[in-house]
């Protein structure tokens, strides 16, 4: 069996989620009572957040309120941040992934990340995408060229780049950094995908070009996406989920199906949010 | 003046001012290296004139009285010194440095740095003293004499290593927090987060550490001077003594007349011209990355 081969199972293998019996709907992320501080400041209270498999939940709420740390929680960024600490019930794909003796590693390759801001790697387009697969024990050069160009079409980026692989990342336009980011996470094929505000660093031509990628990518990943853009969320999500604010920590008000949230929400904060964002 | 400040608004009086002195500085700095250059090459002139510029590198051997003016030996020394020293420290600095960023505890790591900077500035005749009365005879129990390249090579070594420490430290906290985070993010170990993203990212600033700590260890006369053996000869071994092109100047200064002089101040326009090659190679290696380049303002 070689390594490539070794890396799909992983993504084909059954899912152990979490069944609700009413809709049959799976959770592929589901926190519990989870709480977060940086020191001694609470940033986050309480949260019991799900996230339903292959489906793109948009996480709202005002600047501040703590959106992107709770995505850090999901895939334990949280352990890189000086005096960050987590509380409480992180479930990713069935599997507790709260303990200290979790294996993020694994985590991390479940879960892909998607920055605010384009982080290509100071290396050629093709060392982005091969130096993670090699780093997961992609080695063999036939597998390598067959998960980039895939990992490349599927962005839509293989086109735009197919001539020049060996170009610096960074040459690429920002929206192009941003799908080379995205094709940089799919090429480990991840199950889910987290992206915190993916579209806000660049220009709309760009954004519409994203935008159109997430929603391609509907149904084959699971999706958790930050977003400022109440536009973009009801463009995008399936779900949505809201943040608020209470002494200084950010509070779950209210999640559910995107249509039912933006047209009739059941919290007043939630519905005097809509109304001051006028979406 | 191109300035897209200017283009809003004229510059005021206070903004032409900053902008003449800023300009003014800038020349003045630029001028003393180019009359350095200009006076080396002016006290160098007699002996370049009268004997040539090859005997200073074909003479059977310095004897300058008589008229024997080979620096070679010396520029080999010299050349010696600082290559091992860079070999030794540089591993070790990367090291240091890699550990007080991203592994040591924060109060440590602190501490290590004021530490580090202090070592930086102790004057070089301390570590100098240091190698005198320890390391050379230590060294001398083992391998006589003592004083030798292997001395000086130890000696600079040390000297360089906080200097390493503290531009490597610096040229891996300017790495963006956002590319380790997309390297945790993707499930990649610290090793391969080290090699393959930092690495390419503080590349320049892991070059120039390493320029300034080779020029600083070229240049270095007083410690070398006082462990090196002031032999002029091409060392066998590494226990061989050796004398520097800077240890020469300052040894023979004093007495030096005429020829013997020029060929001193010849040696020190070989020492300036040795450095500057170096910081213009590193310059070459060093192509600076257009998107952080567009990241800076201009107003002029």
């Amino acid at each position: 069996m070689n390594h490539y081969e070794q890396l799909v199972p992983l993504h084909a293998q059954s899912r152990p989620v979490v069944m609700d019996a009413d809709s049959g709907r799976r959770d592929y992320i589901v926190t519990r009572a989870l709480s977060m501080h940086y020191g001694e400041r609470q940033v986050l209270r309480d949260i019991s957040l799900q996230v339903a498999a292959g489906r793109i939940t948009a996480l709202i709420g005002p600047s501040g309120v703590g959106k992107s740390s709770l995505l850090a929680c999901v895939n334990r960024l949280t352990d890189m941040l000086p005096g960050a600490h987590v509380n409480g019930e992180l479930r990713v794909g069935g599997v507790d992934a709260s303990h200290a003796a979790t294996d993020v590693i694994a985590l991390r390759r479940r879960v892909g990340m998607i920055f605010q801001k384009p982080n290509p790697f100071p290396l050629s387009i093709w060392n982005n995408l091969a130096f993670p697969l090699r780093e997961h024990g992609v080695r063999a050069k036939s597998q390598l060229t067959e998960a980039i160009t895939t990992a490349l079409q599927e962005v839509g980026l293989w086109g735009e780049v197919k001539d020049r692989l060996h170009a610096a990342a960074l040459s690429l336009s920002g929206g192009q950094q941003q799908r080379l980011c995205m094709a940089r996470a799919l090429a480990l094929q991840p199950e889910a995908l987290l992206m915190d505000e993916p579209c806000s660093a660049l220009d709309p031509i760009a954004v519409g070009v994203v935008e159109e990628l997430i929603a391609r990518l509907r149904g084959r990943y699971t999706m958790l996406i930050v977003t400022h853009n109440l536009a973009q969320a009801r463009r995008l999500a399936d779900d949505v989920a809201l943040l608020w604010p209470r002494d200084g920590a950010g509070e779950l008000v209210e999640q559910g199906p995107a249509a039912h949230l933006f047209d009739s929400p059941r919290a007043a904060v939630t519905a005097a949010y809509l109304r001051s964002e006028r979406i | 003046m191109t300035s897209w400040l200017a283009s809003i608004s004229p510059p005021s009086r206070r903004d032409r001012w900053l902008q003449w002195c800023l300009r003014a500085t800038a020349w003045v700095v630029g001028g003393i290296l180019l009359f350095l250059l200009l006076f080396l090459l002016r006290e160098a002139w007699p002996v370049l004139r009268d004997v040539g510029l090859m005997p200073l590198f074909d003479d059977p051997s310095w004897h300058p009285t008589e008229g024997r003016y080979n620096l070679l030996p010396m520029l080999a020394g010299t050349l010696y010194a600082a290559v091992g020293a860079l070999l030794i420290a540089a591993p070790l600095g990367w090291a240091c440095a890699a550990y007080a960023v991203y592994f040591a505890p924060r109060r440590l790591a602190a501490w290590l740095q004021k530490l580090i900077a202090l070592a930086a500035g102790i004057p070089s005749v301390v570590y100098g003293l240091w190698g005198l009365v320890v390391l050379v005879p230590l060294i001398a129990a083992y391998q006589p004499p003592g004083a030798s390249l292997i001395a000086a090579v130890l000696v600079l070594a040390v000297m360089i290593l906080p200097t390493i420490i503290l531009l490597t430290e610096s040229a891996l906290r300017s790495v963006p927090r956002e590319l380790l985070h997309g390297a945790a993010a993707l499930g990649l170990g610290q090793w391969g987060s080290l090699r393959r993203v930092v690495v390419p990212a503080a590349r320049s600033g892991l070059l120039a550490a390493m320029v300034l700590a080779a020029a600083r260890a070229l240049g270095e006369t007083m410690a070398v001077l006082m462990v090196a053996g002031n032999v002029v000869q091409f060392p066998a071994t590494v226990w061989d003594p050796i004398r520097t092109l800077s240890a020469n100047i300052a040894l023979e200064m004093a007495y030096a007349m005429d020829h013997h002089r020029a060929a001193l101040f010849a040696s020190g326009l070989v020492l300036a011209l040795l450095v500057i090659a170096l910081m213009l190679m590193a310059a070459c290696l060093h192509s600076p990355c257009p998107a952080r380049e567009s990241r800076r303002g201009r107003w002029a």
